[in-house]
Formats: structure tokens, sequence, C-alpha cells
């Protein structure tokens, strides 16, 4: 990086091509993670909360598998599934465990009793107090691990970037830059790549709002009862 | 006694038959001898409530009274005995549809926090199928009843609300379906006592415009002595101490606990439920300077009048506030015979039952 | 299966415990760099929440930027670094500094983030019957706001001591040493055996640092606050 200017816009207006599908790339890796790990780990969630007991290892078992660096995970599925999508999104779906099952589980266990007991007397049957009742409710909490999912994964899909040229995402432009010694790449590819997990928390964010009008509303409080 | 509006629901008779609660499994050990003593069990309960009548359960805790209300709708199921709704057996109906037929308010409310008041308040018509504009139609019918401001409170969400207007809305929500009964847990308890009593009072005036079957649950005497057209008073152990008209109980205690229960003061507390306009009463004096009483203040509130001013008497005042009659401590003390008539009654709706002579003259 | 194989010889075998590229100089490399980032940080980090949590002041920063900083993308970290520590050393500055300083930057939110909720989250009516009692602002923040705070703070430095760990190993692909060294050393030479014995090892740090931070944190809790959920 010597002598040259940091930043080569010149390179940079030539590739807005490529550069906006790896950017595609990096939010179709993270979709899927986030997705089937969603998936997963409601069915997770369902099952510790149906069965209290297997929870802690649930919890265990995630934290453990989000505890290994994605390097090294990474790394060692090569041998196993080849330099593919499927190598990159099995830790990026293990990495999901830990941030969704707990939020899940949060989320149904904190919908007060009285509200489920005054549902079931009023006569809600068991499935219209689950959907109409505690899902809504859930929700604050499911979205809030969404958020923290998204985020995190995003950033994670960076590091696929080391299973080669074909996968990594906008982490393409990372190593390939610092391996050319070539500033502009890796500015692109990290500021994009940051800057993608920020507007995603913020979309979260706002989601959030929207779908719980009744959490946003400043209480008023009336003057008399 | 007043019928019930042309096309509302009819209030519908509420009976206890040998009603038993046993905790402790069958396999493990139960609480105690037969799990009976256990708390919160219930022992051969058996009572009648007619309909439009309020029955109040009431008894220290864990007496078993909220675990008789939940029997009535089957969130908890007993051992034993039977609870008939108009005759018919809770257990032979689908459980769903029996609870929609009920009306159920708890000390906490429960309101839905994410659904709005208006929506909270028509949640069972939505779930049996109203349109939307007859649900609505609804709710803001309901919410005037109790006093609140549809076009004010129909889009706020209950966290935007204070302790005494959830209560309000709880008991809206309840009486959206028109059930013929209400089962209701304590639920003034939560507030403070000024609003404590007014939501008692106007409960008690819708009461008397809806005239619904009410089972009512509280562990304050004053309370259900307010309330309650019959108290049954449960003692721990789940068993039925006395059941019978407040003054019944007051005047009569059918145990030492019931005599301790309702508290050394049940002569004071029988004087609550009579009022001035109940009175027979000799003519009045010159009025000077003697305090004057309205025909619907309760002869215990006119006693602590008379006592704080030391006066010989004060004057009552009929209806349209013209002096009728002289207030003596002794005309007062006299209301507590047996034999006084005009006190309020068993059975039929107790309100009606209770003006007779004096007031109407 | 051969890998299985592959990796217990790699492993076993004497030779790849010694020299310049042996496991114990990586796995010092690792821990010691680690440990030193995580010092480093904590001594900012730490007090700079403490502070904030017991006097409010600029909490509304850190509550609106708390979850930004989780966003921050290590890998990114690292190498956005790299443009500028090359120009302080162009040797040091392409391999050590990056990863370094990466280390110390990503360890700082979770012990800030933590440090802060831990002493803001203190009943502030226990706050104020210790001021009523005449205990000063340091005595308070010592005596009672830092006890009570620990689990949270603890868990800070676990997330903190994971996410240094994570991010040294991520340093291998950008120069670093230490064991993610071996993996990228066993995939260039493709020595499955290294590869997989990095991958062991890595997971076994990390997970022997998770369970140590654990520890820390459930003996760190005082047995009053046990059953005492945040939040």
């Amino acid at each position: 990086m010597s002598g040259e200017p940091l930043v080569r816009w010149d390179w940079l207006f030539a590739h807005l091509g490529p550069i906006a599908d790896r950017m595609g790339q990096h939010l179709y890796l993270a979709g899927i993670a986030v997705g089937l790990g969603f998936a997963i780990s409601f069915a997770l969630a369902a099952l510790s909360i149906r069965r209290r007991r297997i929870y802690p290892l649930v919890t265990l078992l995630a934290t453990a598998a989000y505890t290994i660096p994605s390097f090294a995970l990474f790394a060692a599925l090569v041998p196993v599934t080849g330099l593919t999508v499927l190598t990159a999104e099995i830790p990026l779906i293990l990495y999901t465990f830990v941030l969704f099952v707990p939020n899940i589980v949060a989320g149904f266990d904190r919908v007060p009793w009285d509200v489920l007991d005054a549902a079931d007397g009023m006569g809600f049957t068991r499935g219209q107090r689950w959907w109409r009742v505690e899902l809504p409710l859930a929700v604050p909490l499911v979205v809030a691990g969404l958020r923290l999912a998204s985020v995190s994964t995003i950033g994670l899909v960076t590091v696929s970037a080391i299973l080669g040229d074909s996968l990594g995402g906008l982490g393409y432009y990372i190593l390939d830059g610092y391996h050319r010694h070539f500033a502009t790449e890796i500015l692109v590819g990290g500021l994009l790549s940051i800057g993608l997990a920020v507007v995603a928390d913020l979309g979260f964010v706002l989601l959030q709002r929207f779908l719980t009008p009744w959490a946003s509303r400043r209480t008023e409080k009336a003057r008399w009862t | 006694m007043t019928a019930p509006a042309a096309g509302r629901a009819r209030a519908a008779s509420l009976e206890f038959r040998g009603v038993t609660k046993r905790y402790g499994d069958a396999a493990g050990a139960p609480a105690g001898p037969s799990g009976i003593g256990a708390r919160g069990a219930v022992n051969d309960l058996s009572f009648e409530v007619p309909a439009g009548a309020i029955c109040v359960l009431v008894g220290p805790s864990g007496c078993g009274k909220t675990t008789s209300l939940k029997m009535v709708n089957r969130l908890i199921e007993p051992t034993a005995g039977e609870i008939l709704l108009d005759g018919a057996n809770v257990m032979g109906e689908d459980v769903t549809a029996l609870r929609r037929r009920i009306g159920y308010v708890i000390q906490q409310v429960g309101l839905f926090p994410h659904l709005t008041v208006g929506r909270n308040v028509a949640v069972i018509p939505a779930l049996v199928g109203w349109d939307e504009a007859r649900q609505r139609a609804r709710a803001d019918e309901l919410l005037s009843l109790v006093g609140l401001d549809p076009a004010h409170y129909r889009g706020r969400y209950p966290a935007q609300l204070s302790g005494g207007e959830r209560q309000r809305v709880g008991v809206a929500r309840a009486l959206a379906a028109d059930p013929p009964l209400m089962l209701m847990d304590e639920p003034f308890a939560a507030v403070d006592p000024i609003v404590r009593e007014r939501l008692q009072d106007e409960f008690l005036r819708l009461q008397r415009e809806l005239a619904k079957t009410i089972l009512f649950v509280t562990h304050d005497i004053d309370e259900a002595i307010k309330m309650g057209d019959l108290i049954a008073v449960m003692e721990e152990g789940g068993r039925l101490a006395q059941f019978g008209p407040p003054d019944q109980i007051l005047a009569h205690p059918a145990s030492d606990f019931v005599a301790r229960f309702v508290g050394a003061d049940r002569g004071l507390k029988r004087l609550s439920l009579v009022t001035i306009g109940d009175l027979k009463l000799e003519p009045p004096p010159d009025p000077l300077g003697m305090p004057a009483f309205r025909p619907e203040t309760k002869l215990r509130d006119a006693l602590s009048v008379l006592l704080v001013a030391a006066a010989r008497g004060g004057i009552a005042l009929d209806e349209a506030g013209r002096p009728r009659g002289f207030v003596t401590v002794d005309a007062i003390a006299s209301a507590l015979a047996d034999d006084y008539p005009g006190r309020r009654q068993a059975g039929a709706a107790g309100g009606d039952a209770r003006t007779t002579t004096g007031a109407d003259s | 299966m051969d890998l299985i194989a592959a990796t217990g010889g790699w492993l076993a075998d004497p030779a790849h415990w010694q020299g310049p590229n042996g496991v114990p100089i990586r796995l010092f490399e690792h821990v010691g760099l680690s440990g030193v980032s995580l010092v480093l940080s904590a001594l900012v980090a730490l007090p700079l929440g403490l502070w904030i949590g017991h006097t409010g002041r600029f909490s509304w920063w850190i509550v609106g930027s708390a979850n930004a900083w989780r966003a921050l993308p290590s890998f990114a970290v690292i190498g956005l670094l790299v443009p500028f520590t090359t120009v302080l050393d162009a040797n040091l500055g392409f391999t050590l500094y990056p990863t370094l300083i990466a280390m110390v930057v990503l360890a700082g939110p979770p012990i800030l983030v933590n440090a802060y909720q831990g002493v803001a989250g203190v009943d502030r009516d226990l706050v104020e019957a210790a001021r009523a009692m005449g205990m000063r602002e340091r005595q308070i923040l010592a005596g009672v706001e830092i006890p009570i705070a620990l689990p949270v703070l603890a868990t800070g430095l676990r997330s903190a001591a994971v996410q240094v760990i994570a991010t040294a190993t991520l340093g291998a692909t950008f120069g670093f040493g230490g064991l993610g060294r071996l993996i990228v050393l066993g995939d260039a030479n493709q020595d499955n055996g290294e590869l997989f014995g990095g991958v062991v090892l890595v997971a076994a740090l990390a997970l022997a640092t998770l369970g140590l931070f654990t520890l820390l944190e459930r003996r760190l809790t005082s047995p009053g606050l046990s059953g005492r959920t945040a939040g």
C-alpha cells in the first residue's frame, strides 16, 4: 500500500456490477442461514418448552457450537463437504441456535400467566390461545432474536471467504485485497459488510416497532379512574 | 323484581351438590388424610344460588373459595360431586362451549396487552364469529355501560389504562357475550380503597340493570356483605361454615369461626344493611340544630354521626327532603330485632326486596 | 476414518510439540496475546462502563449503540486495519498489528456494555438507601453496585474472552500466528492431520476458555443473588 492513494475510485466504479453481485451473494448466504436456523431453532424451542429438561442441554450445545471459532469450523468441514455452499451454511446455521432458542423460549415464557388464565377461562381452545395470544405476545423477543442472528450471520458470512473465491460474499474483497495489498478492495469489502450489518439491525428495530404497537405508545395515565 | 330486558339471555341458576376437590394423587401421598385439609381443597360443598342473585364465597386464604369458583368453568375439575348450571351438570357440556357461556373476571384482569381495549372487550364475540360491525357496536355498548367513553377508550391499549379502568374493561369483556353466569375472583382487590368502593357501587348498579347470576370470591367480609345477596362462608379445609343472606350470617353466626370471621362488630355491620328510609319513626320534633339524614343513608353512618355530634337524635328526611321522623340511637338499635320488617331478605335480587315500608311513604 | 487417524497421528507426534511452529509456541502466542488484549481492553472499558452506569451520563449513547457494536464483523475489522497498520510498520503491520488491535477493539463493547448494564441494573432503591446511610459515591460503587453487578460483569468478560480467542484464530488468515496458523499451514501443505490438529486444539482452547469464565462467573455471584435474573 505504499505510494498509492488510499482509495482508487476508478477501480470502484469499474467494478460496481461485481460488487453488487457479491452483495447479493452475501445476502443470499445470510438469508439461507437465518431462515433455516430460525426454523430449526423454533422447533428446538418448542421442544424445550414442552420438555423443560432438555432445555439446559440444548442451550449448552448451542453455546458450545457458538464458542468454536468460525474459522475452525469452516476449515473442519472442508474435507467432508468440500468448498461448497453447504460447507458455508452448516456453521452459519449452527451459530444461530444460541441466539434464537433462548429468545424464543423466553418470549413464550414471558407471556403473563394472568393473560393465559383469562384466555382459558373465557373459552379459548389450546390452539386459539397459542395463535391469538401467546404468539403475538412472544413476538418482541422472537424478533430480538432475529435481529441478533441476522447481524451476527452477516458478519460471519465474510469469514466464508476462506473457502474460496466462489464464496464469502463481500468478504471476498477483504481477503483478496489483503493478499494483493490493495487497500481499496479491503475498504469496499469491509465497509460494505459493516454497513449491511448495521442496516439489517436498523431494519429489525423498525420491524419490531411495527409489530408491537402496544409497546411503543407512551403510557398516558388518565386523570381519574 | 325487574324482569331481565327483552332479548337478554336469562340468568341461570347455579347449584353445588357435594362438590369435593382433593389434591395429592391416588398413587402418591396426599396432603393430609384423604387430601382433605390440604390447601385449596374443597370438602362436600353444597348450596344453591337462584337466577339473578349475587352469591359471595368468602373465607380466609386457603379455604378453597377460588378452587370452588374455578370448578364451575372447569379450569379445575372436581374430584366428586356435581355443579349444575340451570339444572345441567357442567361436566356434561363441551368445556370450550361452557366457558364461552360464562363470564370470567380475575383479580389481575388478564387483559390482552396486544389488543386494544375495544378488541379486548370483543374477544369472545370475535371468537364465536360475529361480524366486525356487530363486535364494535357491542364493545361500545359495554364500555359505556361500565362508565368508559367508547370514543376515548376503544383505541387505547391496556398499558395506557389505570388499575380501575382496567378492571372496568375486564368486566365489560366478561359481559360481551351476555352470559347467564359470571364468575368473579377478587376482581376489585388490586385497586386502592377509594377506587374499589366506586367500582363496587357501579357494579351493583349494573347488576340491578342486568340481573345476572354472579358467583363472587373475596377474602374481605365487608365486601361480601356489601355485594352479596347470599353469602357462603368457607373455612380452612374447604368446608362450608354457613350459607345465607348477609343479615342472617351477621345476626346468627353458625359457629365460633363464623362469629370471629365476621368480626366482633357484626352488630354495627348489620346496621350497614339498613337505611334511614327503612326505619319506622316517631314524628320529628323541631329540627333546629339536629343532623338531618336522607333516606338512602345507612344506619351505621347515621349512628356514627349521632355519636360524634353527641346529639339527642336526628331528623329523617323523605325523598323530597321534608322532615319525616325522629331518629334516635334507640330507634336505630331497634332495627336489629329479628322480626323487624324491611331488612334484606334472601332469594331474589336483594336490592329490590330491601325497600318496603318507610321509603315509599 | 482417515481424518481421525491422521489427526491423532499428527497430535501424537512429538516433533509437532517442539520448535518455532510447535504447538506450545503457537498456544503461547494465542493465549498470551489474547490475555494481553483482554487486559488492555478491560483497563479502558471496565472503568468507563462502571462510571457511566453509576453516574448515568452518556448512557443514552450506550443504550443506543450497544447493539450496533455487536454488528461489527471481526473479519472486516481486521482487514480494514491493514492499510493503516502497514503505514506504521510494513512487516508487523501486515501480520501482527491488525489482529492485535482488532482483538483489543472487539473485546471492548461486551465489557463496557455489560459493566454499564450491571451497574445500572442495580435497584435504585438500594443505591438510595446506601446514600442515605452516608456512604460516599466511591463506596457505593465499590461496596454495593459492583458486588451486585458482578454476574453481569463476568458474563461480559466471558463474552469478550471468547470473542478475543476467536479473533486471534481468524487472524491467522491475515498473517497472525497462534493456533489458527496450524489450520492455515495445514491447508497450504495439504496436511489434513495438521489442519485438523489445529481445529481440535482451537476448539479445545475456546471451550476451555468458556468453561473457565463460566466457573469464574459462578464463583463471583454472591449466593444471595443466585436465582435472580437480569432484565
